[in-house]
């Protein structure tokens, strides 16, 4: 079967499982909305501040809540299931990528339910904020990827929902660092397109990174 | 290896997490042969199982399957001719027992359609669109066999051959393992239960070594 169909199988699986469990859509979403509700209260209701923090405190909840989608059990193939993808001759690096894909998706779902509870909570500058279709991508796609990677290195150590989070916080740095840069420069009124091509590069090192380990990963999980 | 020949294991070792599970496996398997595999439990029987299907690497010892030397890359091109079915099924609950066969199908190049067909030869074609996760055990082992119908392996290996099934389903895995030896394949049934095993030969393993039963 081509790479690709591989690819189209792995992520419409994962989707269609995601689907009835909805465990994005129903846990995940409602709990960082609760957070971005919460803060406002933590620091105060001034107005200013708060459109000033706004865009990094999103980013901040993206990244953390971001984790629970990456580590949400529908996207786990438990011992049996990964034996019967290896055994169907799947291409590691195409279960790698079908995954990433579904779960960047997922990603990119979980932020733009998120942005307009930032907008209308912060009311941030919206200036130039169409850029966001190109940073709210490149950051879920970053996330996918890390979730994919670090994944498959955790499920071969059998400490999945522990370490996972501790690696992907401080891999997913320089995607926090990028967007939150974009967005202020975007309030600035700068060019955003050198921290577009930090995601971007960010996100090629990842899926390379990802492309090239997906075979050793899935071989030393037995 | 001789070309009827489809498994051969010599002298194979493994040990994992510091524990030997076996210790010099020899087993030589031929086209059309269906064996049984007797052992208490922990005697490494779903092991052994695992290094045939080349989801274990031995540590020692050589081997071949379907052509293939174990612990070489050339296992990857024979894993689709080889179906596990293990203790736990190989399902995602999440999707319908129809759903999960034409995963299968797809995947290997297969009319998706033949899911619905292998369902029905099993007695599951009422059952197609029911979640894994809602059916029961006896159900899932059913639709394990059905995928085995859908893929047609030149090698089968059947874990806890008979466990969760009523007397039809019995009959379905010597119809099944009759199947793929029939086609000049092979099948490996491990069974607590070596009355209900119908087979041309069995192996006992003992202390990480197969033995004749």
């Amino acid at each position: 079967m081509p790479f690709w169909a591989q690819v189209r199988e792995i992520a419409r699986k994962d989707l269609v499982i995601e689907i009835r469990t909805a465990e994005v859509l129903l846990m995940t979403v409602p709990f960082a909305a609760a957070a971005l509700v919460l803060i406002p209260f933590a620091i105060g209701t001034d107005a200013p501040l708060l459109a000033e923090l706004g865009p990094g405190l999103f980013w901040i909840v993206v990244l953390l809540f971001g984790v629970l989608v990456i580590l949400r059990k529908s996207a786990v193939d438990e011992g049996p299931q990964q034996d019967l993808v290896r055994l169907l001759g799947i291409d590691p690096a195409a279960r790698f990528t079908g995954s990433t894909v579904a779960t960047s998706l997922l990603v990119l779902l979980f932020e733009v339910a998120l942005l307009p509870i930032l907008i209308a909570l912060y009311n941030p500058d919206l200036g130039g904020w169409w850029w966001m279709a190109a940073v709210l991508p490149l950051v879920a796609a970053g996330l996918g990827l890390l979730g994919s990677l670090t994944g498959g290195v955790t499920a071969s150590l059998g400490t999945r929902t522990s370490l996972t989070p501790l690696l992907i916080v401080p891999l997913a740095l320089p995607l926090l660092v990028g967007a939150t840069q974009a967005v202020e420069s975007l309030q600035l009124g700068r060019s955003i397109l050198p921290w577009l091509v930090l995601l971007a590069a960010v996100d090629l090192a990842l899926a390379v990174s990802g492309v090239l380990a997906a075979r050793p990963l899935e071989e030393v999980t037995t | 290896m001789n070309a009827k020949t489809l498994v051969t294991l010599d002298d194979v070792g493994l040990s994992i997490g510091g524990s030997v599970i076996l210790t010099s496996a020899k087993l030589t398997v031929a086209a059309g042969e269906k064996v049984g595999l007797l052992g208490p439990n922990g005697s490494g029987k779903t092991t052994l199982l695992r290094v045939l299907a080349t989801l274990l690497r031995p540590t020692s010892g050589t081997g071949a399957v379907l052509g293939a030397e174990l612990g070489t890359d050339e296992i990857y091109a024979v894993r689709p001719d080889i179906v596990l079915v293990g203790h736990l099924p190989g399902l995602y609950p999440e999707l319908t027992l129809g759903e999960n066969l034409r995963f299968v199908a797809r995947l290997t190049g297969r009319d998706p359609r033949r899911a619905d067909e292998a369902l029905a030869a099993v007695g599951l074609a009422a059952a197609a669109d029911r979640r894994a996760r809602d059916s029961s055990k006896g159900m899932l082992r059913r639709t394990e066999l059905a995928r085995a119908l859908i893929q047609e392996p030149r090698l089968l290996l059947l874990d806890e051959a008979h466990a969760g099934l009523d007397a039809d389903a019995i009959g379905l895995v010597d119809a099944i393992t009759g199947r793929v030896v029939a086609a000049d394949g092979a099948a490996l049934l491990v069974s607590h239960e070596p009355d209900r095993l119908e087979v041309d030969r069995s192996l006992r393993l003992v202390d990480g070594s197969v033995e004749e039963a």
